[in-house]
């Protein structure tokens, strides 16, 4: 492994807005690991939205803004990185679906999209880092594969690969991991008793495995799933797979 | 039920209250999920077939209406004859003709989508024909007065009890005492009833999976063999459809049938996939005197010139609805409408309005689960978007919905703004949370706390934080 002074490249961090409002603790812990993989990280001022919320609901005028917002704030950079699929799959897919018909932005949302991944596949795959030391126990977990992160970018193996090289804790997969957890950004207050009951679904088969804490790379799923949870009166937690994987490999540097 | 989709959202309540549904659908998921891994582990070139089968159907739309010429002059030239009918009431008028000019008393029907589409049992009943239904989900559907909840497994919202229960309903000359219990009870008691219509019916009338330029033949794909005695034991035999059923070849058809059953049931190939080409010619032992293709539009030619086209790839596998956890949760008939799931909710709009089914293109989650399976690779999700987009644009959506995404819009072209707002957001519910990890209840956020807990935020922004904390 590089070590923090061989510095290899910079990567441009795109929060996303759950944890940039709701968890900065994940971003603190995926940008550390970024570093423990020997890239130097760049948190822009100038980044918001990557315009999800428009793009799902129709407004296709203003999610063409926060394409163009975000293409102007993250292009300089040799890397983007988000702790999300489906923020990820934003930059990666729909922004050049998004700017295909603007002659000024088509080609650089293509380049952009090139360079963007999100932050497990990243890890994996792009770095080829593997976690040096063990996450402290924290009992046994399952995975949840977003759906996005999952289809979108076909993202599977990577966080399996990496808690597998972590050692620890043991990983006991759920029936359906890649079944929606019923989240899906609006969807989830536009249609409240569709969502709970596939949020239910997805607690059944946590549940069924035994599992300390449900772990995943959305922290969209992980919000909807842990208020799921909490309602029903589970002991289950949940866990960002950023959180799970710089738990082991620490220098201080972390949230709260 | 005859549920209609404006009335979507009630719709699920019902939905959600009805036990013997649920249990249904999950049943129906679960199932599903496991036989279809398993037909396609035993198939190492299923996705290389998938392309193929998206490269057939997209030929097949790019030349449909050489293809259909081409079909029509070979119905033709086979004793057929081919009828182009613009909507529901066209077609309609026009299967009534041909069974009045049939002289017919009873039709008997196989399965059809399409006939559901145009109302065809109401327009032949209206018309004074005893029509019957020989598929077996169908026929205990017409039975109960209920629609297909499924495009593959129309009565799959119906328990094994429900089906016998139907039966002892209407089935009043058999024995009181006699037992349903199995399954096969069940069959054979359907299977007695219809050998009798069948051998009655003047008319038998089917759909498509398939038309073939080359050949003017028409492809049947099922499992019970109803559609084949429909099809060759009556004097006329109507085929009813889709206009962009047409393929140019049967090895393009042969193709597509390689990943419908797959697809639909999880099985390698259907019981019976059967070609029907023209009417009886004089030295056949049997078949049908006349032969009709009933080919319907019904919205599909102004699909085919839109950015929509790629939903007329689709080859009614269901496999779509089957996976969907939108689908699962409701059921079919939840949507109100022909096509329940996602296949649905792209061409419902198209058939019915986007007024009306404006529900509909919401009710996703975008998991991309349908896009997944699907056999001809339509992404649905996208098709689902640009619906969503129609209906931003004719303002169809809540108005408070517009406000939010306004506000939303405007805020994060003002990165500072729009950290400075979430992070008061964040305080205020800080505030209220009193310490506490997650809120149960919060004004105004009623549609989430209903039924989960509000996780509460940490404090602060992480981009705020992480400049203070690495300096300048």
């Amino acid at each position: 492994m590089p070590s923090d002074t061989e510095t290899r490249a910079t990567v441009g961090f795109f929060a996303t807005c759950l944890v940039d409002l709701f968890r900065p603790s994940v971003g603190f812990a995926a940008a550390r690991l970024i570093e423990r993989a020997g890239y130097r990280v760049v948190v822009p001022r100038a980044q918001s939205c990557c315009g999800q919320p428009g793009y799902n609901s129709g407004d296709r005028d203003a999610a063409r803004r926060a394409a163009r917002r975000a293409v102007a704030v993250f292009e300089g950079f040799e890397h983007v990185v988000a702790p999300s699929g489906s923020c990820a799959a934003m930059f990666v897919h729909h922004f050049p679906d998004l700017l295909s018909d603007d002659a000024g932005w088509e080609g650089r949302a293509r380049a952009l999209a090139g360079k963007t991944c999100e932050l497990v596949d990243f890890l994996a795959r792009v770095a080829g880092w593997r976690p040096e030391a063990a996450p402290p126990a924290a009992g046994s977990i399952t995975y949840h594969d977003s759906c996005a992160g999952l289809r979108e970018l076909g993202i599977r193996e990577q966080p399996r690969a990496l808690i597998a090289a972590a050692g620890a804790p043991e990983l006991r997969e759920m029936e359906g991991p890649d079944i929606c957890c019923g989240f899906g950004g609006t969807f989830c207050v536009k249609y409240p008793a569709i969502s709970e009951a596939m949020a239910d679904k997805k607690i059944d088969a946590i549940e069924a495995t035994g599992a300390d804490t449900v772990v995943g790379g959305d922290l969209g799923c992980l919000l909807h799933i842990e208020g799921r949870l909490s309602r029903r009166g589970s002991a289950v937690g949940t866990s960002h797979v950023a959180e799970l994987l710089a738990a082991g490999s620490g220098d201080g540097m972390g949230g709260d | 039920m005859h549920a209609d989709s404006a009335r979507f959202p009630d719709n699920v309540t019902a939905a959600r209250r009805d036990p013997m549904l649920l249990g249904a659908l999950q049943r129906l998921q679960r199932d599903a999920r496991a036989g279809r891994a398993e037909v396609i582990a035993r198939l190492p070139e299923f996705e290389a077939l998938r392309d193929a089968a998206r490269e057939i159907r997209n030929g097949a739309l790019a030349n449909l209406a050489a293809n259909l010429e081409r079909f029509e002059e070979n119905v033709i030239a086979n004793g057929g004859a081919v009828h182009w009918c613009r909507d529901a009431a066209e077609a309609g008028a026009a299967v009534t003709r041909i069974c009045r000019e049939a002289g017919a008393r009873t039709v008997a029907k196989g399965k059809s989508m399409v006939s559901e589409e145009i109302a065809l049992n109401a327009a032949l009943l209206g018309a004074g024909f005893d029509v019957v239904e020989t598929d077996l989900g169908e026929y205990v559907l017409q039975l109960r007065d209920e629609t297909p909840s499924h495009i593959v497994i129309p009565a799959i919202h119906l328990t094994k009890d429900q089906f016998a229960e139907t039966f002892r309903d209407a089935h009043d000359a058999l024995p009181e005492d006699r037992s349903l219990e199995e399954a096969r009870a069940i069959t054979d008691e359907a299977r007695g009833a219809l050998r009798d219509v069948f051998l009655r019916a003047d008319v038998g009338i089917t759909g498509a999976n398939f038309l073939i330029a080359e050949t003017g033949s028409v492809v049947i794909v099922t499992n019970e063999g109803n559609g084949d005695l429909a099809q060759s034991l009556p004097r006329t035999h109507i085929v009813v459809t889709g206009i962009e059923k047409a393929l140019g070849t049967v090895e393009e058809a042969l193709t597509l049938v390689r990943v419908l059953a797959r697809s639909a049931t999880g099985q390698e190939i259907s019981a019976y996939t059967t070609f029907a080409t023209g009417a009886r010619r004089a030295d056949d032992a049997a078949g049908p005197e006349a032969f009709h293709v009933v080919l319907v539009d019904n919205g599909r030619s102004d699909l085919l010139g839109g950015p929509k086209r790629e939903i007329l790839r689709c080859i009614r596998c269901g496999a779509c609805q089957t996976v969907c956890p939108v689908y699962g949760a409701v059921g079919g008939h939840a949507y109100g409408a022909v096509y329940a799931g996602p296949v649905g909710s792209v061409l419902t709009p198209a058939l019915s309005g986007l007024e009306t089914a404006k529900h509909l293109p919401e009710a996703s989650s975008f998991c991309g689960a349908c896009e997944a399976v699907c056999p001809v690779r339509i992404p649905l999700p996208r098709l689902l978007r640009l619906w969503r987009q129609d209906a931003f644009q004719a303002h169809l959506g809540p108005t408070a919905l517009r406000w939010g995404l306004f506000a939303w819009s405007a805020l994060t072209a003002w990165p500072g703004a729009y950290r400075a707002a979430g992070a008061i957001g964040g305080r205020v519910l800080r505030l209220l949370a009193m310490g506490r990890p997650r809120l149960a209840r919060l004004p105004f956020a009623g549609k989430w706390t209903g039924g989960r807990d509000l996780p509460v935020p940490e404090g602060g922004t992480f981009v705020g934080q992480w400049h203070r904390r690495r300096g300048k």
